[in-house]
């Protein structure tokens, strides 16, 4: 679980997925992607109510490795933003 | 005759079900309305014969991209008696809506639960019989890779097939369905597995991730030459024997243009290409183990920041690493992207794969013309421009073909591959290119050996056959290359595929196996055996690649790009290259 400390009362309601580190796990809660992808990403397991996990992060910027329940995936960060967490 | 479908999420392990339930036997045919081939077999379930077709996977039934299309239309236009839908047992949670999805269509289903051995190893257990009772639909639980509990799967289908019903479409709700599954299986809250999780650890290092995936590719292309090459040359040895104990006692008596036809041109011809297939079978094999693994997931994530700065992304290069067998499989596989512009991009690029039709043309090249010390560099080299000619047509055109798709994939968790995949798999391979050999090759080489040997009177092969003055007419075009008559003929024909190339060497020459690669040394040196390489490696790769394009994008203006741009490519590479070779040599 991430410190509150590292978060401010702004970027509380803006956090996501993106800013989630290595070994941190955080529940979703919307998804700010168009119709279409919605469905994809649900079908992945990247849904509101679902716990996700960081594993690892690829360097120079890569994409991120991630656990929801027994699925992993990889997942750009641009796409990672639009994900958002729980406080 | 009665037909079942097999539909279910990528990566739920279906086409392993489809040859696991069919053997070899499938045949990739046309649908009325579809734009794309579906593989399909004939079946015997209890006593009646039904057609099993082989659905794309996809993620939901009322999506938009091009596979859900396929699908949709399938099932609309073509009545259905049986949909097998396959769920991976070990990632039930997030199929849920999809079954849901699924019963609501107005076809008998039967769930099943595959990869139960995946399921079993992290503790999780499924009550199939209570699933079956409360979602009103038969469920199969099984492993179709290892064929753990296949026995039930027949009798099932038979049991819906042979019970008449006059609605099939379920009333459950989407909640019904999560509570059914919620209650027959359970999953213990830290489920993960074991040995992934540490190799993941070595082989996604954020340093030595990248190094350890390219020795790993080194090791493949070595381990294949390692086998492959003496495999090759004793298939070699052993064709040439057949023409002289064999076939020429045998045709003695026949008349000279009738032997010159079937000896010079036919056999020739195809017993060159055909000794090497056990290097393009192992190829594939290799390939295949390291597909089979999940190790290509694995490339993608590892390469995907490099990618994306040249406008590709992850997917693109295991696409571009699947063109290493054979481009148009990679060309295909494209689908799965959603982008149009990094689908475009992606397919312009592919045909930049060393594929293994041209990798024969360079062994053989190779071994006439370096050192068995040099040979594995050389050969290197031109995997090395392969990868650099695709990501210089990928920066160039990349504004043009703009990726706007989300780069989302699953890591599925190291498998083993069986022995009988990867049996499958090679058998599959020669079959592929016996396919081929009795469509482009037979004609080619028999081609060939008409233009080398008319008109009449001419002596085979020389300036005066048809080959000779097609060969002339290319002259001030291809000498700037190093590149002379008798090569021309090779690279014209080589336009419809690559496995001819060698095959019409053999046939303008009039010779086959060692004989053919001493006249080759003799004929020409390094520098114009490189360059005619680097021709080889960039220019069109065969009329297949060509007609796959246009199938899959439609596009007149795309097919034409795609031959055009790496002819102009070829044709400046090779110049640079011989060129600059030649002048440092004479200096």
């Amino acid at each position: 679980m991430p410190k509150s400390s590292q978060l401010n009362s702004n970027a509380a309601t803006l956090r996501t997925l993106e800013g989630l580190h290595v070994g941190e796990s955080a529940r979703i809660v919307a998804l700010n992607v168009e119709a279409d992808l919605s469905k994809r990403f649900s079908a992945l397991g990247l849904r509101p109510g679902n716990w996700v996990r960081v594993l690892r992060s690829a360097s120079l910027g890569g994409p991120m490795h991630l656990r929801i329940g027994t699925t992993e995936l990889i997942l750009r960060r641009h796409e990672a933003r639009s994900i958002a967490l729980a406080p | 005759m009665k037909r079942v479908a097999l539909l279910g999420m990528p990566n739920t392990g279906k086409s392993t079900l489809f040859n696991r339930l069919t053997g070899a036997h499938a045949k990739v045919g046309n649908w009325p309305g579809l734009t794309v081939e579906l593989l399909s077999a004939k079946l015997l379930v209890g006593d009646q014969m039904v057609q099993l077709v082989d659905l794309p996977g996809i993620y939901d039934m009322h999506g938009f991209s091009d596979d859900e299309k396929v699908v949709t239309t399938f099932l609309t236009t073509q009545t259905t008696d049986l949909l097998v839908v396959l769920l991976n047992t070990s990632q039930l949670d997030r199929q849920l809506n999809f079954v849901h999805e699924v019963m609501q269509q107005d076809i008998p289903v039967l769930l099943v639960m595959n990869m139960v051995d995946e399921a079993q190893k992290l503790g999780i257990h499924v009550d199939a019989k209570g699933l079956a009772e409360q979602l009103g639909v038969p469920v199969c639980l099984l492993s179709a890779k290892y064929g753990q509990g296949m026995e039930q799967l027949l009798p099932a289908m038979r049991q819906v097939l042979t019970t008449p019903s006059s609605s099939h479409a379920s009333t459950l709700d989407a909640s019904h369905v999560e509570k059914a599954f919620g209650q027959c299986i359970s999953v213990p809250s830290q489920a993960s597995h074991a040995l992934t999780d540490s190799l993941d650890r070595v082989l996604l290092h954020p340093w030595f991730g990248l190094p350890i995936f390219f020795a790993v590719m080194l090791l493949v292309f070595q381990g294949v030459f390692a086998i492959g090459k003496p495999l090759q040359d004793a298939t070699a040895w052993l064709l040439t024997e057949g023409r002289t104990v064999l076939l020429e006692p045998l045709m003695a008596t026949w008349p000279t243009v009738v032997q010159g036809l079937l000896l010079d041109g036919l056999y020739n011809g195809l017993s060159t290409v055909a000794s090497f297939v056990p290097l393009i079978v192992l190829f594939f094999v290799f390939m295949g183990i390291v597909e089979d693994t999940g190790y290509l997931s694995r490339a993608a994530y590892l390469m995907d920041a490099l990618m994306s700065r040249f406008g590709l992304d992850g997917r693109s290069f295991v696409m571009l690493l699947m063109g290493f067998g054979c481009n148009v499989p990679a060309l295909m596989g494209t689908r799965v992207i959603r982008s149009k512009g990094l689908r475009y991009l992606t397919m312009l690029v592919i045909p930049f794969s060393l594929c293994s039709a041209r990798m024969q043309v360079f062994v053989f090249f190779i071994a006439a013309l370096f050192t068995a010390t040099q040979a594995p560099w050389v050969l290197l080299s031109l995997y090395v421009m392969s990868l650099l000619m695709a990501m210089l047509t990928s920066v160039l055109f990349k504004n043009r073909y703009v990726n706007n798709d989300a780069f989302i994939l699953e890591m599925p968790p190291y498998r083993f591959p069986t022995l009988r995949q990867i049996v499958l798999r090679g058998w599959q391979e020669v079959r592929h290119f016996l396919h081929r050999a009795s469509r482009f090759i037979v004609i080619g080489v028999l081609l060939v050996w008409v233009l080398t040997n008319f008109p009449i009177g001419v002596s085979a092969g020389s300036i005066d056959s048809w080959a000779g003055q097609m060969g002339q007419f290319m002259a001030p075009v291809l000498s700037p290359l190093g590149i002379s008559a008798e090569l021309t003929i090779a690279l014209i024909f080589g336009f419809v595929a690559k496995e001819i190339v060698i095959g019409s060497l053999a046939v303008i020459y009039g010779q086959e196996g060692q004989m053919l690669v001493d006249t080759i040394t003799n004929h020409i040196n390094w520098m114009q055996a490189y360059s005619f390489m680097l021709f080889v490696l960039i220019y069109t790769p065969c009329v297949s690649t060509i007609a796959t394009i246009r199938n899959e994008t439609k596009s007149l203006w795309f097919t034409s790009l795609s031959v055009v741009w790496p002819l102009c490519v070829a044709w400046c590479v090779s110049f640079i290259f011989y060129e600059t070779a030649t002048y440092f040599v004479r200096a």
